[in-house]
């Protein structure tokens, strides 16, 4: 892979700015190995707890006409049980970041998982301050720039490897919240998680989803997570992955002129497969080269300048 | 986004037009829906019952010149409990068909392995090698007991032709040979030449075969069955190995099967993510 492509997030190496974004694939150590196969200059596990959680009951996901809806709510094995996916993991010996991905329903639930996934060998965490559809947690707490501060701070606290903060958009203002976690110590922020939304069958007067209500993914929320992207830019001065509708390199592109070094995926895999890594890596790149650039650092926040 | 989300992943509401009671726990649901009714065997739709569930069910019958598709249920839990209290004129909902279904490959002599509600999958993957090949077919159909054979008469009915041939087994003797259909599958794999074997049912039933397939080096396929939420390869719940199910699968050659022979035939993963023994 071209040198153009590699990139750094708060001192992680990554070889190309594509990342598999947390909630997708990622329960099983195969199923990361796989998108890291396909790619993925990084990988989010899916959101762990302390204590295994089967989430909710189908429909757990539904598509309206310009995107996906979802409410799996946080199934996971638990900590202790998924320390060995990544310890599995880990034995290939790759260069790619593993990131976990933890969710806790207390400050110390945060700390305590994301101390278990570290020791087990996982190089970062990043903390789901975000779902939008699971009470006392993710965006529960994310929606308030004080106990994101605490849940930041805590798990710091315990673990030396770099934090990131997965933020919200279901907020007044993202800025303040991006700004708390920063503070607080976080080496990075990931926006955006979806989009709080329903959908109600008509011919039944059902809500679809089990949980009537989940997160809203896929290309209608690119724009929005560009907004978020670009103003957090102007504010704080650690790395911003984006996160949000990236289907395309054209999407990339536009979220690292926004500000972003690194993008993740997710619904689009459900439309372009786990070639989407590549795919967008190598547009980014080609697109770097007919511009002159000579890496992805050299257009991050570049859209500010105008 | 792409067609395969937006046209086939579309959530339908359908209405129930037909239901035929198959054995004791098993009932037949048809429906009309045009992307069901032009699935190809071994694809599966998910089928929505409002305020219960959503299940992943392989398609037991399809009508692509009326437009209907059925459904085979066993009732086993909440969502098949459901199922089987719909009255025709009921709503349903369905996305799909997903999946790859099997692959009709150049065969002289086939072998089919069906067991329980493994049969949904398999019978119209019979009837389409039956209409379009001219190959021996040896159908193996197996059942814990007499009553509980699930489309006997229907496979009998295609299977009436010089070069075909079935054997039925019930764990309790009530029909046909007492055992399990895996035996005769080993006896006639042992005596017999056969260049393609498909087989659906219990897991184990289909480990055993492809451990058979594996030991006479004969080309396999088989259907598998997890826990699914998605459907379109995105939430990793019916992950096997590398592969998802619902989007690599449902149906899965010899080879693949051999890389995660560590997992198939021995656990699946929960809707937690953990892993339970087969």
């Amino acid at each position: 892979m071209s040198s153009r492509l590699t990139t750094e997030i708060a001192g992680l190496k990554l070889s190309n700015p594509t990342m598999l974004a947390a909630g997708i694939l990622g329960l099983s150590e195969a199923s990361l190995l796989e998108a890291i196969k396909n790619g993925a200059g990084a990988v989010v596990t899916k959101s762990v707890g302390l204590k295994p959680r089967s989430g909710y009951v189908n429909p757990a996901v539904v598509q309206v006409s310009c995107g996906l809806l979802n409410a799996i709510g946080l199934p996971n094995p638990g900590a202790q049980d998924f320390a060995e996916e990544i310890k599995e993991l880990k034995k290939h010996g790759l260069s790619v970041p593993v990131i976990a991905s933890v969710f806790g329903f207390s400050v110390e639930e945060f700390a305590r998982a994301a101390s278990i996934l570290t020791r087990a060998g996982a190089d970062a965490v990043e903390l789901n301050l975000s779902c939008p559809h699971v009470k006392k947690t993710g965006s529960e707490i994310g929606q308030s720039p004080s106990l994101v501060a605490k849940v930041v701070k805590k798990v710091k606290g315990v673990v030396d490897k770099p934090v990131i903060v997965k933020l919200t958009p279901n907020v007044t203002d993202i800025v303040e919240v991006a700004k708390a976690g920063v503070e607080a110590g976080a080496d990075a922020v990931t926006a955006i998680n979806t989009v709080r939304a329903m959908a109600i069958d008509i011919e039944t007067a059902h809500p679809v989803l089990a949980n009537k209500v989940g997160g809203f993914s896929g290309p209608a929320i690119k724009p929005v997570a560009v907004r978020c992207v670009y103003e957090i830019y102007e504010e704080i001065n650690v790395p911003i992955i984006g996160c949000g509708g990236v289907t395309t390199w054209q999407d990339a592109v536009e979220f690292m002129l926004a500000g972003a070094p690194a993008v993740q995926i997710g619904t689009a895999i459900a439309s372009k497969g786990l070639e989407v890594f590549k795919s967008i890596a190598k547009g980014i790149d080609n697109f770097l080269k007919r511009k002159g650039y000579r890496s992805v650092k050299e257009i991050v926040g570049l859209s500010h300048h105008h | 986004m792409s067609a395969y989300l937006t046209t086939t992943n579309q959530l339908r509401t359908v209405r129930i037009v037909g239901i035929r009671d198959e054995t004791p726990t098993m009932k037949s649901i048809t429906f009309r829906d045009r992307p069901s009714a032009n699935a190809s065997p071994g694809q599966f739709v998910m089928v929505w019952i409002p305020s219960v569930d959503e299940v992943p069910m392989s398609l037991s019958t399809t009508d692509p010149k009326e437009g209907f598709a059925a459904i085979t249920v066993e009732k086993v839990g909440e969502a098949t409990k459901a199922l089987h209290k719909m009255r025709v004129g009921d709503l349903i909902g369905t996305r799909g068909p997903f999946g790859n279904g099997y692959t009709l490959t150049k065969a002289r002599n086939i072998m089919i392995v069906g067991g329980g509600t493994g049969l949904a999958s398999i019978a119209p993957l019979t009837e389409q090698i039956i209409a379009q090949k001219r190959c021996g077919v040896t159908f193996l159909l197996g059942a814990k007991t007499c009553n509980e054979l699930l489309f006997l008469e229907r496979i009998k009915a295609v299977l009436s032709k010089p070069d075909c041939e079935m054997i039925v087994t019930t764990d309790d003797g009530s029909y046909g040979e007492k055992g399990l259909v895996t035996d005769p599958a080993e006896h006639l794999l042992e005596c017999e030449k056969f260049d393609m074997v498909y087989a659906c049912g219990p897991e184990q039933m289909m480990y055993r075969v492809f451990l058979l397939t594996e030991r006479h080096k004969v080309r396999f396929q088989a259907s598998l069955e997890r826990f699914m939420r998605c459907a379109i390869g995105l939430c990793g719940t019916c992950v096997i190995g590398r592969f998802r199910v619902c989007r690599d699968g449902p149906v899965f050659s010899g080879d693949e099967l051999r890389e995660v022979k560590s997992e198939f035939g021995h656990f699946r993963r929960g809707f937690d993510g953990r892993k339970t023994s087969l």
